[in-house]
């Protein structure tokens, strides 16, 4: 069965909430309305990664890239592209460059990426098992089950290379192997998609648009290892994740392909769903691994490691999503071709949410060692408005910020750890000029002291003081000590935190105090926010020049303390200003400047 | 488990026995579920809105664990309610993302619009409101959820409509 034309429509939870599922729907009844049924085949796909641009519709065979596609467009698109075979001009993606093509390949945003662990998100309907094993679906797990021991499996996968996603990178292999190795009545594979870094959404994308992917890893994680059981530990915040995991977990099963003798082998495996209640610290493996068993999620010692002493004091192999996902072509193309994509420590592709000031946000997969350079302005297309780019965080709240100083700086777990940031697991948020680094940095201090679990003191305590430390900078009554204190704290909380929680939440301010001590500087002796974010800092006055006395901020000022009359200059009493940037926002004049 | 724990569907209030019998359920389904104290926890509260006293107390019963063990668990996760919520649960997400994008403006609107702070429910028990850590849909900064339903790209001045049509009893994503 042979379709003239494939309608690929994005059906992830970015296009999807924004009017996706009704487009889908007028297309279908376009299609139907035409009559071309026989010619046209229209595939609900996991997400594209362009969410700037959603929601997306692809056709093949030409390549064809719609965005911005609402519900009122399915008429033109199937009656000129479909029928009569003229491309929608209007709707097709456009570059701001001259030789711009509309094949989707061709787009920047796509030319330098790789994707392998994406390889199925926007290609095939996730909801359909038959898509996944059309495009060599479930032929690594036969391959395991019929051509290899579990020796071999844990050979080739040590031998590629490939490190854990989640941020640590511990080699995968070994994890294994240390499973493998380890004797007891009762093993698990667990899945770690508890996704908690804010700005990071690549394991969401991954189970919404190729969730066999992970189901087919775990079972082949549970044959090399010895164990029939799997947990799959996600939050709660990802239902369309969850709907799609379950649908394929029983498409699977009635395939055989998971459950009872899988192939026709006496191997047995299963998996369950857990899901997550909103505690950020279960992302941690330990502490995850304890809300699995039903307790409070807090992360106890290691070792012993899960792989020897984990879920139920069994060993435990835990991965996290994209790390999964990266399995099954590992076994199908070889721990050669693997390795060889990649830096000398870093094997194969690393996911990236890419998000904040930046023109194209959504999801991208590149080889290791990509430079931030070539994701930022070649991939992202460059900074929101024509901002200048300031930094870049990696590593969520655990992590570091990039400056403009390291933009050539190939991207691997050893060269993002040297300058202080770390992989983590994919965020990656990017500012501008107008972001404060003491704004950002006293953000995500506020979310690791909100998530502190509050079993070992340094996390509890030190986090909690350096906040406050960073809030009197942030309002003008920081000291000069206040710098060494917190590279005081920060140190102890690295040394002395039981979990990878405490450890890391320094990093953000360590590193920030290192790159921009200026603005740390400004704000303690200057008493200024050179960004202009740090409201109690501000000062707003009327440029008498550009004042024409319209009123617009007298009457928003919510404690009136600006005085003038209609058309003429208008000021603001400092006494009384509250500073809550009113004015600001309602002058349609620029005449009110913050400084 | 097909029902989802985020969201709390508990429009009508049930009757004592009805309550009961439902939770006998659930209880008999996860009570011998190596780890089914939580999940058992979050189908109670799915089911009921949230978790009553008298509810945790058959829970631990049925778990054989201490109240006070029962208790530790549901006040560590921030999903967990002790205290009936609202019809609809909003929730405004300040992940990173939707934070350098104005998601701190988004979360005020909502405050004002509801007449509410975070955690607390408004007097009809149609809204509640709290914040989220990331929703995972960054692209479209800021994002707010109500319920299961994600919407994107919010501007605090297109709050108060949005919630106007839930309360309206119409699905609300103009879909």
């Amino acid at each position: 069965m042979a379709y003239k034309n494939y309608i690929l429509v994005c059906a992830g939870t970015a296009c999807e909430s924004n009017k996706g599922k009704a487009l889908y729907e007028a297309l279908q009844k376009e299609i139907a309305a035409a009559g071309v049924e026989a010619e046209a085949q229209l595939v609900k796909t996991g997400c594209f990664g362009f969410c700037e641009q959603g929601p997306i519709v692809k056709i093949l065979p030409d390549e064809s890239f719609y965005v911005k596609v609402g519900p009122k467009d399915a008429h033109e698109i199937i009656a000129e592209h479909i029928v009569k075979g003229r491309k929608v001009e209007r709707l097709l993606y456009k570059e701001d460059k001259p030789e711009s093509d509309p094949r989707s390949s061709d787009i920047s945003f796509y030319r330098k990426q790789l994707r392998i662990v994406l390889r199925n998100c926007a290609v095939i309907n996730p909801e359909i098992i038959d898509e996944y094993i059309a495009r060599d679906g479930y032929a690594a797990l036969e391959k395991a089950l019929f051509e290899m021991t579990p020796d071999e499996v844990v050979k080739e996968v040590t031998d590629s290379g490939l490190r854990g996603r989640g941020g640590a990178g511990f080699p995968t292999g070994r994890k294994w192997q240390f499973t493998k190795n380890t004797p007891a009545d009762q093993k698990y594979i667990v899945c770690n998609a508890d996704e908690g870094d804010p700005g990071a959404y690549m394991d969401r994308s991954v189970l919404e648009g190729d969730p066999h992917s992970v189901l087919e890893a775990m079972t082949i994680a549970g044959y090399t290892v010895g164990a029939n059981c799997g947990f799959i530990y996600i939050r709660a915040e990802y239902p369309l994740a969850i709907e799609r995991l379950n649908t394929a977990m029983a498409q699977a099963r009635d395939y055989g392909l998971l459950g009872d003798k899988i192939l026709g082998t006496d191997f047995s495996f299963d998996i369950e769903i857990r899901l997550g209640a909103g505690a950020f610290v279960c992302g941690e493996e330990t502490a995850l691994l304890a809300s699995i068993e039903g307790n409070r999620g807090m992360p106890v010692p290691r070792p012993p490691f899960p792989a020897v002493k984990g879920l139920w004091g069994k060993p435990t192999v835990i991965n996290n999503v994209e790390t999964y996902a990266n399995i099954p072509v590992i076994l199908l193309k070889g721990s050669k071709w693997f390795s060889s994509i990649g830096t000398e420590t870093s094997k194969g592709t690393k996911v990236f949410a890419l998000t904040g000031k930046i023109n194209n946000s959504g999801l991208i997969e590149v080889p290791m060692g990509t430079t931030l350079r070539d994701i930022i302005y070649d991939i992202g297309g460059g900074i929101a408005g024509g901002k200048e780019f300031k930094a870049a965080q990696t590593g969520g709240p655990s992590g570091g910020c990039i400056t403009a100083a390291f933009l050539d700086t190939p991207i691997d777990y050893e060269s993002l750890q040297s300058i202080g940031s770390m992989m983590g697991s994919g965020g990656m948020i990017v500012m501008d000029e107008d972001d404060c680094m003491i704004d950002v940095t006293k953000f995500y201090l506020e979310f690791t002291v909100d998530e502190s679990c509050g079993k070992c003191a340094p996390c509890r305590i030190g986090g909690r003081t350096c906040y406050n430390i960073l809030d009197r900078i942030s309002k003008g009554q920081g000291v000069p000590e206040d710098l060494q204190k917190l590279k005081d704290i920060g140190h102890a909380m690295r040394k002395a935190s039981l979990c990878g929680l405490g450890q890391t939440a320094p990093n953000p301010f360590m590193s920030t105090m290192k790159y921009f001590e200026e603005e740390y500087r400004a704000h303690i002796e200057d008493k200024k926010c050179p960004a202009g974010k740090c409201k109690q800092m501000l000062t707003y006055t009327i440029d008498p020049e550009k004042c024409v006395g319209c009123t617009a901020c007298a009457r928003r000022c919510p404690v009136s303390c600006i005085s003038g009359e209609v058309k003429k200059l208008h000021v603001i009493d400092q006494s009384k200003c509250i500073k809550c940037g009113q004015c600001y926002a309602a002058c349609k004049f620029d005449a009110v400047k913050k400084v | 488990m097909a029902e989802n724990a985020a969201c709390c569907a508990c429009s009508e209030s049930l009757s004592e026995e009805e309550t009961a019998r439902q939770l006998e359920e659930i209880l008999e389904e996860y009570r011998d579920k190596p780890g089914g104290l939580i999940p058992a926890l979050q189908i109670a509260q799915s089911r009921f809105g949230y978790l009553s006293e008298t509810v945790l107390k058959k829970i631990s019963a049925a778990f054989n664990k201490p109240y006070s063990e029962v208790a530790g668990v549901v006040s560590f996760y921030s999903f967990f309610s002790t205290v009936p919520r609202g019809k609809y649960l909003v929730r405004a997400c300040l992940g990173t993302a939707c934070y350098v994008r104005g998601g701190k403006a988004v979360l005020s609107a909502l405050k004002k619009e509801l007449g509410i702070d975070v955690g607390q429910t408004t007097e009809d028990r149609l809204f509640s409101l709290d914040v989220g850590r990331c929703f995972g849909a960054c692209g479209l900064a800021p994002v707010i959820m109500v319920n299961d339903d994600v919407h994107q790209r919010v501007k605090p001045s297109k709050v108060g409509e949005l919630l106007k049509a839930y309360a309206a009893g119409e699905k609300g994503d103009a879909q």
